[in-house]
């Protein structure tokens, strides 16, 4: 059980307080992007690319300005006229808004039409009438650097190949050592392929230009509404949008999972198009344009080794990596971080000796890559350790929990130092492990695999005890675009003890509005009922980074804490000024402060409130209010132990998951029902990539399966009924000592899964598999080691 | 071409074009935004109102087909008191939301699910839910949403909603 230090009446930290947004949501009474509807709002829709890789030799728009409501048709030339035809990315590269020559990636915007009705764009955009001149297109990343591949990056001066960039961390002449020495060694090849977020609301903007005043206001959807504000303001600048003229708006957002935090070239082309024709210009995707162009997540090739002893002791791993991304670099990662935080990829196992090493490549498909709750490619990092840990376990004959086991990072060796660089914070990685086992039943599981394999049946059992990055991060390495990755809280409690609270964060679902009360309700014991969290207007809420890679507890919620507690302080000011007592005389319990021995004299925190506006010491401040900007001194590690038990259709390859047991530690935790929720929807977004979706192009850069009709996002049917618990190892130096946690679920599970259907297949010499693992491609495997039919 | 029909009680004649959507009279004419859109291809359910009782996705149904018929969407869910229905309940109770986006389509086809199954198994839910995609929750909550609105409905006391996290 959580233990609660505040009232069920107050709803602090632990309490499963229902959620504050809820009460909207179920009555239809939300406020997305597309519900805003402004006096003379135009529509935008976009014409856009059918090749992967062509010259444009002409656009006519002569047709598409005859379709009746039809007010304006963009193209590239119009943007290069304001020189806002290209954008940075997020990691410096640049990004066509609108081409002027050439297109990259099936899909690419090409023109855009605004009309006076979505139907009469949608007219117009079909209307548009594009000549192209096709070209090979280079879809395979492993055929980038052939010299024999066109170079696509013909724009940037002096660039001779398709290499991005070159990253590495960790020791690599003494990993080479390790292994050259090491007693067991193993490798596999492995695709963590391209997925999409697929957030069941696409992207979207109105881009609202008041050419009066000189002001644009965008409400859009985005999870980091200050950093968009920033970049608008250095794209646009030029032409007089200077930040303080710029209010962006993130309002209700339909779920983002990371596909919300770019720039999209329809935000730019909509803003452009507000501000030449002077009025609002909404534009919303529809689906197909969301998984064909908008930020992919993943396709990471890695070639994984791990080196260890014959008794199981692990010694060193090696990963290399290579990154497709597309045409550009867009993939929203920290600036020093081009591969995110994938040198997390040692995991939780106690070894000295790691090399880690990464090469991104160019495309023809759409930029992206950190998206799909992957806490800046952790997804990829974990992927590749918790695999290669059963893969090595395979290899010598031993259990995978008792290797897990062996090889854990101890509880009192935290805070501790990884090879690549990371300082762990804290985890009891033996107990989690130990609670998944006992509540999946471990030791009887094994007894039935064996019966089951004697009878020719496919019984899997699958581990993944993770550890997480997540909090961007410390001000010393984290920027965005050079702004460090702090965030913000403002607190303001009204003269009758309410309260309004701001961040820098901006919730998608995760539940802020709600937590975040609980925090300050833990902090200054004001029901958490009565404080209105509000999040995403740039005008309104103090400058943050936003939300994503789970980093809005560890630094918004953070900074939610030391904002309180410098009101708690001077609440204690002002109660030993009523009381007549010094400050040292006085005992705070959640809602009010005491004399010591003398419960009787108190003052309630309304009391205080009250006070700091009507009757407070000579020399202090009026109000009740304070801000924090919190610069996090490390990011936190949250941790997991998963495990997935499976039974596979030998005729069909079939795949139904029995059992999937998810215990997690993300430190103290705020409330256990948020959490769990954010547990059931991350691990679908496991299972997901583990056995259904996948982005697939064919060789000429064509995807195969761009809409909800083949891209198989799971239904209620497809997803299991999951069992959640949690272990308690809170963050030392958090000031509430909690961990991120919503994207661990994600991170965590695809690995159990695979592990689990590999597991099942193993006795057939399989050693693994890449996911999304189909029942065809278990048929397959079965067929290829000819246990097909066996 | 002219069309009457009945939104929430509420009497309708409205010019349309022929080709106008279901889900873009509701929410573009009528103002009704709770009714969302999720994808192209009629997979995601989003849109899901209540046409004559009939659970339909309105983003498959041309607005003069609704010529004559009634639409319930789920601004009309609640009782005009503001009583929550106990699908609403359940769902808030049972945190079977986050972003909300699915929800509204969510709630309108648990609506009829209910009335053509009282008492579903959890797998009858499952499968009866199968035509709305929810990207927050992974649905365990949902199932339990739809478990506590049959509970209420049938006068026996919902099982827990606390969350059975060990």
């Amino acid at each position: 059980m959580i233990q609660c230090k505040t009232s069920k009446a107050i709803s602090g930290m632990g309490h499963s307080m229902k959620r504050k947004e809820d009460i909207r949501f179920i009555q239809g009474r939300g406020h997305y992007v597309d519900d805003i509807k402004l006096d003379g709002m135009l529509y935008m829709d976009i014409t856009r690319s059918p090749y992967a890789y062509a010259k444009i030799k002409n656009i006519d728009i002569s047709e598409a300005m005859k379709v009746p409501g039809v007010v304006a048709v963009i193209t590239g030339k119009d943007l290069e006229k304001y020189n806002l035809h290209w954008m940075p990315t997020i990691m410096s590269d640049t990004q066509m808004v609108l081409p002027t020559d050439t297109v990259m990636y099936q899909a690419q915007e090409v023109a855009a039409v605004i009309a006076t009705s979505r139907y009469a764009a949608r007219d117009g955009r079909e209307a548009v009438k594009v000549e192209y001149e096709p070209m090979q297109a280079l879809v395979d990343p492993f055929k980038a650097m052939d010299p024999s591949s066109p170079v696509l990056r013909t724009d940037k001066p002096g660039k001779t190949d398709n290499h991005i960039w070159h990253w590495e961390a960790g020791d690599k002449a003494k990993t080479e050592k390790v292994f050259s020495e090491a007693a067991v060694v193993v490798k596999e090849q492995m695709h963590i392929p391209r997925i999409h977020v697929s957030s069941i609301e696409t992207c979207g903007c109105v881009a609202d230009y008041d050419k009066i005043n000189n002001h644009l206001t965008m409400y859009m959807t985005t999870q980091a509404p200050h950093v968009l504000r920033t970049v608008f303001a250095l794209v646009a600048g030029h032409v007089g949008l200077t930040e303080e003229k710029i209010r962006v708006v993130s309002p209700d957002i339909g779920g983002g999972f990371g596909g919300k935090v770019p720039v999209y070239p329809g935000y730019v082309i909509a803003i452009a198009v507000s501000f030449l024709v002077g009025k609002p210009v909404k534009w919303i995707e529809d689906r197909s344009e969301n998984l064909q162009a908008d930020s992919f997540a993943r396709d990471y090739h890695i070639t994984a080794e791990m080196a260890g002893t014959k008794e199981g002791k692990i010694l060193a791993t090696r990963f290399k990596v290579l990154a497709d991304h597309g045409y550009t670099d867009a993939a929203a990662n920290p600036s020093k971080y081009p591969a995110g935080l994938f040198s997390i990829a040692t995991g939780s196992y106690d070894y000295g000796t790691a090399f880690v090493e990464a090469d991104a490549v160019y495309t023809n498909k759409p930029p992206g890559g950190v998206a799909y709750r992957c806490s800046f490619r952790v997804t990829e990092a974990v992927h590749a350790i918790e695999r290669m840990t059963d893969r090595y376990a395979l290899e010598i004959g031993k259990d995978p929990a008792q290797l897990r086991m062996d090889n854990f990072i101890k509880k009192e060796d935290f805070p501790w130092h990884s090879p690549t660089g990371w300082i762990y914070d804290s985890g009891d990685y033996h107990a989690g492990l130990q609670k998944a086992m006992d509540v999946v039943g471990y030791a009887d599981l094994r007894k039935e695999q064996v019966e089951k394999r004697a009878k020719g049946e496919l019984m899997g059992i699958g581990i993944s005890t993770f550890t997480e990055i997540v909090g961007a991060g410390p001000s010393k390495d984290f920027d965005i675009l050079g702004i460090k990755m702090f965030d913000s809280a403002e607190i303001r409690v009204h003269p009758t003890g309410k309260a309004i609270a701001r961040f820098g964060t901006k919730s998608q679902g995760q539940g802020h509005e709600t937590t975040y009360a609980q925090i300050i309700a833990e902090e200054l014991g004001i029901p958490a009922e009565n404080i209105q969290v509000e999040e995403g207007d740039t005008d309104t809420a103090p400058y943050g980074l936003g939300t994503y890679a789970s980093r809005s507890t560890p630094t918004a919620g953070a900074a939610a804490a030391v904002a309180a507690r410098k009101l708690r302080d001077k609440a204690r000011k002002i109660a030993a000024y009523l009381l007549e007592v010094s400050e040292d005389d006085l005992e705070w319990e959640p809602g009010k402060f005491f004399v010591k021995g003398a419960p009787e004299k108190v003052k309630t925190i309304q009391e205080l409130v009250f006070a700091a506006y009507t009757n407070f010491p000579q020399g202090m401040e009026a109000g009740f209010e304070a801000t924090h900007y919190y610069d996090p001194p490390n990011l936190t590690f949250p941790s997991g132990a998963y495990i997935c038990v499976v039974d596979i259709d030998k005729e069909t390859g079939g795949i139904h998951v029995r059992r999937f047991v998810a215990i997690d530690d993300c430190g103290h935790i705020i409330n256990p029902m948020i959490v769990q929720g954010q547990v059931h929807g991350g691990l679908t977004q496991g299972i997901a990539p583990a056995m259904y979706e996948e982005l697939i192009y064919d060789e000429a850069g064509n995807i195969l399966n761009g809409t909800l009709m083949d891209y198989l996002v799971p239904t209620a049917v497809e997803s299991p009924k999951w069992e959640t618990g949690h272990v308690v190892t809170p963050s030392p130096h958090h000031p509430i000592g909690a961990k991120g946690v919503g994207e661990s679920p994600t991170v965590g599970s695809p690995p159990a899964i695979a592990n689990a259907i590999i597991d099942a297949l193993s006795p057939f010499g399989i050693t693994h598999l890449d996911i999304p693992i189909t029942p065809f491609k278990v048929w397959k495997a079965l067929k290829e080691k000819g246990a097909y039919g066996k | 071409m002219e069309i009457t029909l009945k939104v929430n009680e509420v009497q309708h004649t409205l010019d349309v074009e022929p080709r106008t959507l279901l889900v873009h009279l509701i929410r573009e004419n009528l103002n009704l935004t709770g009714t969302h859109i999720g994808c192209d291809t009629t997979t995601c359910g989003a849109c899901t109102i209540l046409l004559d009782g009939k659970s339909v996705k309105s983003c498959t149904i041309l607005a003069v087909q609704a010529n004559g018929k009634s639409v319930r969407t789920i601004e009309s869910v609640a009782g005009a008191d503001g009583h929550l229905h106990p699908l609403q309940e359940g769902f808030k109770d049972n945190h079977g939301l986050h972003c909300g986006f699915c929800t509204p389509g969510m709630i309108m086809r648990s609506i009829e699910l209910l009335e053509n199954n009282p008492n579903p198994t959890e797998e009858e839910i499952r499968w009866g839910i199968s035509g709305n995609l929810c990207r927050c929750t992974g649905y365990n909550n949902i199932v339990k949403a739809i478990e506590y609105a049959s509970a209420k409905n049938r006068g026996v006391e919902p099982a827990s909603t606390e969350p059975q996290f060990v």
